[in-house]
This record gives structure tokens, sequence and C-alpha cells, in this order.
């Protein structure tokens, strides 16, 4: 949350007459320390500027050279933009990546609130230990959360297709279908993703007032209703982060994909994140990789944007 | 309402709508006969609840319970559930063979220093964010927000060569410097700061005490709970990290546990045996973590944005 509430907050802080400002000439007083905060800060910017600013100006300039990591930087002005535009892999991967996040997303999204709600319910029992479970998959590594569901998933040597086989059916290929091998991933991005929305949105059920249900409760409204017309409503901010987090993480998925089937079969569900690093790392084309970083970046922003947007839009129609 | 609209509606969620509010009556008929209406509430709620936590917890109970099966059983038809040999064979291999104790005290100091040094630099970074106003306090906060739109995914070889020009290359130096700075530490920290009282700045002020001594002698001691839930998180993050240490690290005596668990995925014919022991090895100490400091992960201020 606080990369979409912070700019605001940090406005109005800056803002000459804060609130206590005018009194006592409080706010004079303050502009004296200069030093104090400067040492305090002094980590994080060398830090910034080492790993953030650094990176990216290189970044942006080698997306329009040939570099190679050795040797001079030919400049070739928008070529690797051009050619990346006509390049067939960088299109599979972008449209794969998109297909996985929208699948990912709300299906995480559904599941996260089901799973919040059940514990904040006065209905449930067991909800401590319920509770953990669910938050284990948060605790595992991307990478063990792919080798746990490529064991399950096994295509002759899973949980899965044993249980399948075993019912009479005959073994799916979980592995060697690209589609069906995505759904796999799917799953695995949903069940470790989950814990983390969920406590988002337990936090925000706690904080509809009670009163609101009471009150709609005598006028007969019936439990889905007040779900859709009062539960909902109070929590949109939540769900606009855990969506625009989900979608942004989705789109960097890497290592959960890469312990699963390593982008197969074949390339088959590369993703952007799994391309750049082929193709800058494998086959030291940075500069080529740099120009598809500032598009996946590009992508990154017009994502939050929009979602802002549409959430401004909301927010002023109500 | 007219029950044909209202039926499709209802018939999916009834449970779980309803055991939200804490209401029964549907209709305000039913309202007298509200205990009776609980228990299948109460039933129909807890068992989805329920339903839902068997498929979250099996794939990892499955996991574990194959891990401490022998090599001969774990691919034998008909599989079963428990183990009927169990071994820990696996994870000696792993420990032993398979170099899983170097790994694992790499992770650990990786993730033990760059949680110490992301804690100690968020603090002051955050509580100067709080407690102080200036031009470019406002432009280093927007600052610490714009890294979140671009992570080391996204821009992997620039960082890689900035990492590899400062000599940091193939060294765990390489790996914890770079994760100091997290804009969600910052941001927990400014956030809680400014919920203490400036008079309590003041009153140090007037007593004598120096800026940067009242921030490390009053301010971070009553920072406690945020420093133990960052330290969770920050330890969380940097011990699963991937593609990061990926990246940095060449040389296998300095891999980390996630590339060497990939190193065994990755190979020709994958040693589940192996496998299957040293991911479990890698994921119990964020979970004995977890144990002992649930309390503090569940009641985080969610609101700061913890993810990284």
């Amino acid at each position: 949350m606080a990369r979409t509430d912070a700019p605001p907050a940090g406005a109005t802080a800056a803002a000459p007459t804060g609130p206590r400002g005018p009194r006592r000439g409080r706010s004079r007083g303050k502009a004296v320390y200069v030093g104090a905060p400067l040492v305090l800060i002094a980590t994080n910017s060398v830090m910034f500027v080492l790993f953030f600013v650094w990176p990216a100006v290189i970044g942006l300039w080698y997306s329009f050279t040939s570099y190679t990591g050795v040797g001079e930087a030919r400049f070739v002005g928008l070529a690797n933009y051009s050619a990346l535009l006509a390049d067939d892999a960088f299109y599979a991967a972008l449209t794969r990546t998109l297909l996985f996040t929208a699948l990912v997303v709300p299906l995480t999204y559904v599941l996260a609130l089901l799973a919040a709600v059940l514990l904040s319910s006065p209905y449930t029992r067991g909800t401590g230990v319920a509770r953990v479970i669910f938050f284990v998959p948060w605790l595992i590594s991307p990478i063990v959360s792919g080798v746990i569901w490529r064991w399950l998933f096994g295509e002759n040597f899973g949980l899965v297709n044993f249980v399948i086989t075993s019912l009479g059916g005959s073994a799916v290929p979980w592995q060697s279908d690209g589609d069906l091998s995505l759904m796999v991933v799917v799953f695995a991005a949903t069940w470790g993703g989950t814990a983390f929305s969920m406590l988002l949105f337990i936090a925000a059920l706690k904080s509809v007032p009670v009163s609101y249900y009471e009150a709609a409760s005598l006028d007969g409204a019936g439990s889905w209703h007040k779900f859709r017309y009062i539960t909902l409503p109070g929590i949109a901010p939540t769900s606009f982060i855990v969506i625009l987090l989900g979608t942004i993480g989705a789109m960097k998925e890497y290592a959960l994909i890469q312990a699963l089937n390593n982008g197969g079969p074949g390339s088959e569900n590369n993703l952007l994140v799994q391309y750049i690093y082929r193709t800058g790392f494998e086959r030291a084309q940075i500069g080529y990789a740099s120009a598809a970083s500032f598009v996946l970046m590009v992508i990154l922003m017009a994502v939050a944007f929009a979602q802002l947007l549409l959430n401004r839009r909301r927010e002023g129609q109500r | 309402m007219s029950s044909r609209s209202a039926a499709p509606l209802e018939q999916p969620a009834a449970g779980l709508p309803a055991a939200l509010d804490g209401s029964t009556g549907r209709r305000s008929s039913r309202r007298r006969s509200r205990r009776r209406a609980e228990l299948p509430q109460r039933l129909s709620a807890t068992a989805v609840l329920w339903l839902l936590a068997v498929v979250y917890g099996f794939p990892v109970l499955w996991f574990v319970l194959s891990s401490f099966k022998p090599a001969g059983e774990l691919f034998s038809y008909p599989l079963t559930l428990l183990p009927e040999d169990p071994t820990t064979a696996g994870y000696v291999q792993a420990w032993t063979q398979f170099d899983f104790y170097r790994y694992f005290g790499n992770t650990l100091l990786v993730a033990v220093i760059t949680t110490v040094l992301t804690v100690m630099a968020s603090a002051a970074a955050g509580y100067a964010l709080a407690k102080y106003r200036s031009w470019w306090l406002s432009a280093f906060a927007v600052c610490v927000i714009a890294t979140t739109m671009l992570p080391t995914e996204v821009i992997l070889s620039p960082s890689f060569l900035v990492v590899r020009d400062l000599g940091l290359y193939n060294s765990l130096a390489g790996v914890i410097v770079p994760s100091i700075l997290t804009a969600t530490g910052v941001f927990m920290f400014r956030q809680f700061f400014t919920t203490v009282p400036d008079d309590l700045l003041e009153a140090a002020r007037i007593d004598g005490s120096g800026e940067l001594s009242t921030f490390v002698r009053i301010m971070l001691p009553i920072a406690r709970p945020i420093i133990i839930t960052l330290a969770i998180f920050s330890f969380q993050w940097r011990w699963n990290d991937y593609i990061w240490p990926l990246i940095v690290l060449n040389d296998p005596d300095q891999y980390t546990l996630q590339i060497a668990l990939q190193g065994i995925v990755g190979a020709e014919n994958v040693n589940w045996s192996v496998l299957l022991g040293a991911s479990v090895i890698s994921m119990a100490p964020l979970v004995v973590l977890y144990l002992v400091f649930q309390k503090h992960v569940m009641s985080a201020d969610m609101n700061a944005g913890l993810k990284d």
C-alpha cells in the first residue's frame, strides 16, 4: 500500500504549512535540522544511486546499442526495439505472460477472499490451525513450490495421475501438453500467493463496521446482498491493492516456473522474465535484453497506471 | 425479493456470506428460528473452510511424507500416503554428499547480514521521513517508491553489469549489498514513527540530547515491534531469493539453497530422493521462525505493503 499511498502523504508532509506549522513557529525550528536527516538517509540514498539509478541509466543506454557484455557498445538507435516488435519469441512470451496473469490474479483474488471471509467468520471452528495451514505456502520459496507441484503432477510418477489412473482414467499429460503445464503453474502460483492477499483481506474485513450488517439484517437483507453491497464496497481499496500487486507479481514470475517446468515443454511456457534472462545471459545479447526489459517496465507502469485510474473513477462515482 | 431471481445467487454462496456477517435470517419470518438456523450454517461454513485447508495443506503434507520414503519406494505403484519403510537417507545424502550444509550456511549468512543491514537502514530512513521536513526528503521518498516500479527482475543485465563493475561479482557481498534498500521496510518505519508524538522528540531536544542519539537511544527501542516484523519479512525474502543470487554467484561454493535446489531440478535425471530431502531442509527454518513469531507476522501492519 505504501506504493500508492505514500506519494500524496509525502507531498502533504512537505507542504510548508503543516497542521502545526503556524503555531509558535515550530515549522521553522524543524527546518534547522539538516545534518541528522542526511546521515539517516545516507545508506539508502547510496544504495538507490548504485543499484537503481545506475542500472536504469546504463540499461536505457544499452537498449540502444548492440552491447554483448564485452568490448565496445555500438549505437544502433531503435534497431533493438524494432527487432523486438518483429520477434515471434518475444510475442509468444508476452502473450503467455498475459494469459498467466489473467488466470492467476482472479483465481488468487477469489480464493484469498474466501479464505479471509471464512477465517473471520464467527461460524467457523478451528480457524487458528486453518490459518497456519493457509500461511505455510507463503513461507515456501517459489523454487520449492515448483518442486512440490512438480512432484504432485509428475506425468509418470505424480500422485494426481496415480489417482486418475486408479479411478479408471488415463494419465493426463501435465508436462508434455503446454496448456495443461501452464495450468499447473497457475495452480502453484495461486497456492503460493493466497496467504499474502488473505492477510490483507482479513485486516480489511475487520474494518467494515458491524452496525452496517445489523442495519441490513433489520431491513431483511439476505446474506448474499450483505456481502455484495456492504462487504465488497467496504473492502474495495484492499481489492485494488491485491489486484495491483498480484498483477505486477504475476508479470514478473520466474523462479516458480523455472523449477516447475523450466518454461516447457520446449519453450512454450517461457514467460517474459525468462525470455529476458535467456536473451541477456545465455545469449549475451545485453542490448537486446535491455530493450525487452524496458518494454516490460512500460507494461508494468501502464498496468499500475490503468488500475489507479480505474480506481479513482470508481471512487469518484460513489 | 422474488425467490426466482435470488435462488441462483444464493445457492452457491449460501454458507459463506451468511457466515460472514454474523446474522442468519434471510427473511424476517426466519428471524425467530435463529438459534436453530445457526447450526447448519456453522457446519457448512466450517466444512468449506476445512475443505479449503485440506486443499492448501495437502501438497506440503504429501511432499514431506514422500521425503521420508526410500528412493525405491518413491515411484513404486501403488503409491501410499505414509512411507512403508521410513528413512532419512535423502536428507543425509543432501546434507553431506550434495554439500547442503554449505549452501545452508551461505544462505543463513546472507539472510542474517542482509536483514540486520536492512532493518538499520530502513529504520533510519523511515525515521528521517517521519520526523524531518525538507524538499530533498520528499524527493528521497519519491525515489524509494520508484524502486518498486523497476524491480531487479526487470533490469537484470544492467544490474549484473553494475555488480560486476563494483567488483562484487561472485561474492556473497554481491548478494547482500544490493538487497539492503527496500521500499517496504522504509515505509513500515515511516508509518510507525509518524504515530510517535513529536513531543517526545521535543522533550529529548530540551534535555540536550543530540538528534542521532535520540534516534538510537529513544526511538529505536520503541520501534521494537516493527523491527521484529521487518526482520522476519526480510529474512524470508532473502532466504527464498532466487534470481539475484543466480546472476551474482558463479562459484558453486558460494551457492545459496535456492540455486543449489534449482541445480538438482534442472539436471537431466532429477534425483528425487535428494531433492525432496533438500527441499524440506530448505523450508524448515522459515516454518520454525514463523511458528515462533506467528503473532508478529499476523498482526503486521499490512498497510505498509509487505511484498518485495
